[in-house]
Parts: structure tokens; C-alpha cells; sequence
């Protein structure tokens, strides 16, 4: 089973955001900001992060930064989910080594088609 | 909705748009027309079904419009314009090297999705179409939705769906809360209206005729109609693209399925059709099996 960790602020975010996740048959860790996440991480990197950007303590960009330099931290599949919804945000999470974007309001239709397009799930999946 | 207003919903859409109800769709025809008929500040679907038999030429279209437009998205299905950069592009740039042209035709262009994700797929093979003559032609039954495709304006929602996030910051411009696809996309792309169900010869012919998702709405009669007449509108060595629930098998031999290339339909030797028509049921299976 892979693995999703879900890094939001938002309780509720995080708990949609599981419920669709298990659906596609991952298994998913919660942290509620970067530095929690960056821990996390340390101990075992997952096979995919969605991320969201503003948080307290350690915002989702510098995270992303910090867990790309540990040992194998160009594996995980980085899929932003935020309000944050303009080009220069895109640009500016691509070139931090983002895999794909998720602007807010996202739902599992969304979900399905950026992990698909990013590999973590097959094409087909995301149809159903 | 009584079963005799529902059936003659079912005929009035077959007859107008050859979309093909079973029995069992009235969710569909409720879920369509409901909000319709609430606009045009009627009662419900029974003061729609007077109205209609009254003859009402706007309702008409509206109610059509309605019922036919589907969802669509991005790169859907993904597969098929893998395919479509893969092979049948790279088919077609070694055969029409000489002429340096191309003529492809979405003949169920929706809301542009389809025919905008084509026309990003070429705009990605960059200089192998270098001096080339690309055509794409859209057609869709909906005056409304070919008049969405042609502004190229998408919801936040609607480019997350089958769109890579590098393509949309790349083909698009970013109006407030929407997205419009550039200018130079849109200028790859005519929009035209079309009803499959009438004559579509004077489009001329294709190299490639996309042909998703709209015949699994159709009769088989329809269907085999319109892949007849889609034989006559494709070059030789052309190619056809089917939806993922849709086949030629069983239907006609005017087209014949590339193995490995699920989708995929290149046109068979038309004299061959006429020399082997296609009876009606069980038989037409078993002579398209045959004819492989």
C-alpha cells in the first residue's frame, strides 16, 4: 500500500482530504504544519505528500525545500493543495521541485486525476 | 413524470438528436430538463412535454442542447492522445511528409476540451510540425457549447480536470477566477455546428476524425449509419478514434481495430464493405470477426 502524508492546518481539510485518499487505497499520516511534516519525514519519507502552503511554524514551500535535501527526498511525489491560485504561486512551487497543484476547492474527482497524472495511481483509476 | 410524457421525451430526443434513452433514464431526463423547465418558469417536465407538442422551435433546442451536452475534460481518458502523439502522429508525419499537412476533426468537440488538449499535444511536438499546415476542425450539435469552446474559458474546476499543471501554466492565461486557453491554441481550432445525423460531407476529408463518446447515445441503426458516412469522410491510410466503451466490432467493416491500440480504427478498402454487407443482428458479429 502506498503511502500519503497530508500536511494542512485544517482538521477538516485533513479529514476530507483521508477520507478521499483511502478511497484510492493509500494509507495516509496527517501533520497539521511543515516542521511536524519535516519530522515525520525524517523518520520515513512517504511515497506521496499534499501539501498545502500557508501554515504556522513552517509554511509548505520551506517545507518541501528542507525535505527534498534528506536522503531519498526526490522520491515523494509533492502535490501542492492550496488557495494559493495564481500563476505565480504555480511557478514558484513547480520550480521547488512541486510534481503537480491542486488549487482549493479541490474535490476526489480532482484528487484522482493529479495523483494519476503524477503516476501514484493508474489512469484508469482516476475515471471511476 | 408519467410513463407517457417520458416516452415521448425518448422520441422526441431520438428524433431530434439521435440520442437513444433506454427505458430507464428518466433520473437523467429529470436531472437535465427539471432545472430547464424551472427557468422557463414552467410547473415541470409535464408543462415541458405540452409545450414541446405545442411546437415551440426554442424550447426545441434548448431541451436538445440539455440533454446532449456531457461532461467533459482535459487529455480524457489520457490513453488516446498518447496515441494520437505516438502513432498516429508520427504515422502521419512520414506519410504526408511530401505535403506537409494535416486535417483532423473532432466530430464531438463538446466544450473544447478535446480539440484544445489535440492542439496542445501538436504545439508539444514542436519542430516535427515545423512548416506544417495543421487543420482541426470542431463540430458539436450545441450552438451553446461550441460558442464555451470557442472563448476557451475555464473554470478553476474544470482545467483540474486531465489538465497537467505545466500545461496550464504554459497554454493559459490566468482572468480572475477563470482560465482562458492563448490566443495562438484558439487559432489552431474552427468551430463549427454540426448534427451528426445529417450530412457532413462538405467538411471535406480527414486524416483523423475523433469520434468520442457521443454514438454510445445512438441506435445501432444510427450508429452504423454514421460510421458508413465517417468511412467516406477519412483518407486511406487515416485514422479513427472511438471512446473507450465504444467499437466498430459487430457494427461494420467500413473500419477494422489496430491491435495493441485500443481506440484505435484505421478505414478498411471500402469495395470490400460493398462486397460484404452487414446483416442485422447476431450475423454482423460474426461477419466482422470473419473479415479480420
Amino acid at each position: 500500500m502506498k503511502t500519503c502524508l497530508v500536511v494542512d492546518d485544517s482538521s477538516v481539510v485533513r479529514k476530507i482530504a483521508r477520507r478521499i485518499l483511502e478511497g484510492l487505497e493509500f494509507e495516509v499520516t496527517e501533520a497539521e504544519d511543515g516542521s511536524k511534516a519535516l519530522e515525520i519525514c525524517q523518520r520515513q519519507l512517504p511515497d506521496a505528500v499534499l501539501l498545502d502552503w500557508n501554515m504556522p511554524v513552517m509554511d509548505g514551500f520551506e517545507f518541501m525545500g528542507h525535505m527534498r535535501r534528506l536522503p531519498g527526498g526526490d522520491q515523494p511525489k509533492v502535490v501542492f493543495c492550496t488557495t494559493e491560485n495564481n500563476v505565480a504561486h504555480i511557478a514558484q512551487a513547480l520550480s521547488g521541485g512541486a510534481n503537480e497543484y491542486i488549487m482549493k476547492p479541490f474535490d476526489k474527482d480532482i484528487i484522482a486525476d493529479k495523483f494519476a497524472e503524477v503516476g501514484l495511481i493508474p489512469v484508469g483509476q482516476a475515471m471511476v | 413524470m408519467t410513463p407517457t410524457e417520458y416516452e415521448y421525451l425518448r422520441k422526441f430526443l431520438k428524433d431530434n438528436s439521435g440520442l437513444d434513452l433506454s427505458a430507464e433514464k428518466q433520473y437523467l431526463i429529470e436531472s437535465r430538463l427539471l432545472p430547464l423547465a424551472r427557468k422557463a418558469g414552467m410547473s415541470g417536465i409535464a408543462e415541458l412535454v405540452q409545450k414541446l407538442q405545442g411546437g415551440s422551435r426554442q424550447l426545441i433546442t434548448d431541451v436538445v442542447e440539455a440533454m446532449t451536452t456531457n461532461e467533459t475534460f482535459f487529455f480524457r481518458d489520457k490513453v488516446p492522445f498518447d496515441h494520437f502523439r505516438d502513432h498516429i502522429m508520427s504515422e502521419i508525419i512520414k506519410a504526408r511528409a511530401a505535403k506537409r499537412s494535416v486535417r483532423i476533426w473532432c466530430a464531438a468537440g463538446s466544450t473544447g476540451q478535446e480539440p484544445y488538449s489535440l492542439a496542445m499535444c501538436l504545439k508539444e511536438m514542436g519542430a516535427a510540425l515545423t512548416g506544417w499546415r495543421v487543420e482541426i476542425i470542431a463540430t458539436d450539435l450545441s450552438q451553446e457549447v461550441l460558442e464555451k469552446a470557442r472563448a476557451g474559458v475555464y473554470s478553476q474546476f474544470e482545467v483540474q480536470r486531465g489538465l497537467p499543471i505545466q500545461m496550464l501554466v504554459k497554454y493559459f492565461k490566468q482572468i480572475g477566477e477563470t482560465w482562458q486557453i492563448n490566443p495562438e491554441l484558439r487559432a489552431m481550432i474552427q468551430h463549427r455546428q454540426l448534427n451528426l445525423l445529417h450530412d457532413f460531407a462538405q467538411l471535406g476529408t480527414f486524416d483523423v476524425i475523433f469520434c468520442r463518446n457521443v454514438l454510445i447515445y445512438f441506435d445501432q441503426d444510427t450508429k452504423i449509419n454514421v460510421f458508413n458516412r465517417l468511412a467516406r469522410q477519412i483518407e486511406p491510410d487515416g485514422f479513427l478514434v472511438l471512446g473507450a466503451a465504444e467499437t466498430v466490432v459487430g457494427l461494420t467493416d467500413t473500419f477494422r481495430p489496430i491491435a495493441e491500440r485500443r481506440g484505435l480504427y484505421k478505414p478498411n478498402d471500402p469495395r470490400a464493405a460493398v462486397t460484404k454487407p452487414v446483416l442485422a443482428g447476431v450475423a454482423p458479429r460474426m461477419a466482422a470477426m470473419a473479415g479480420r
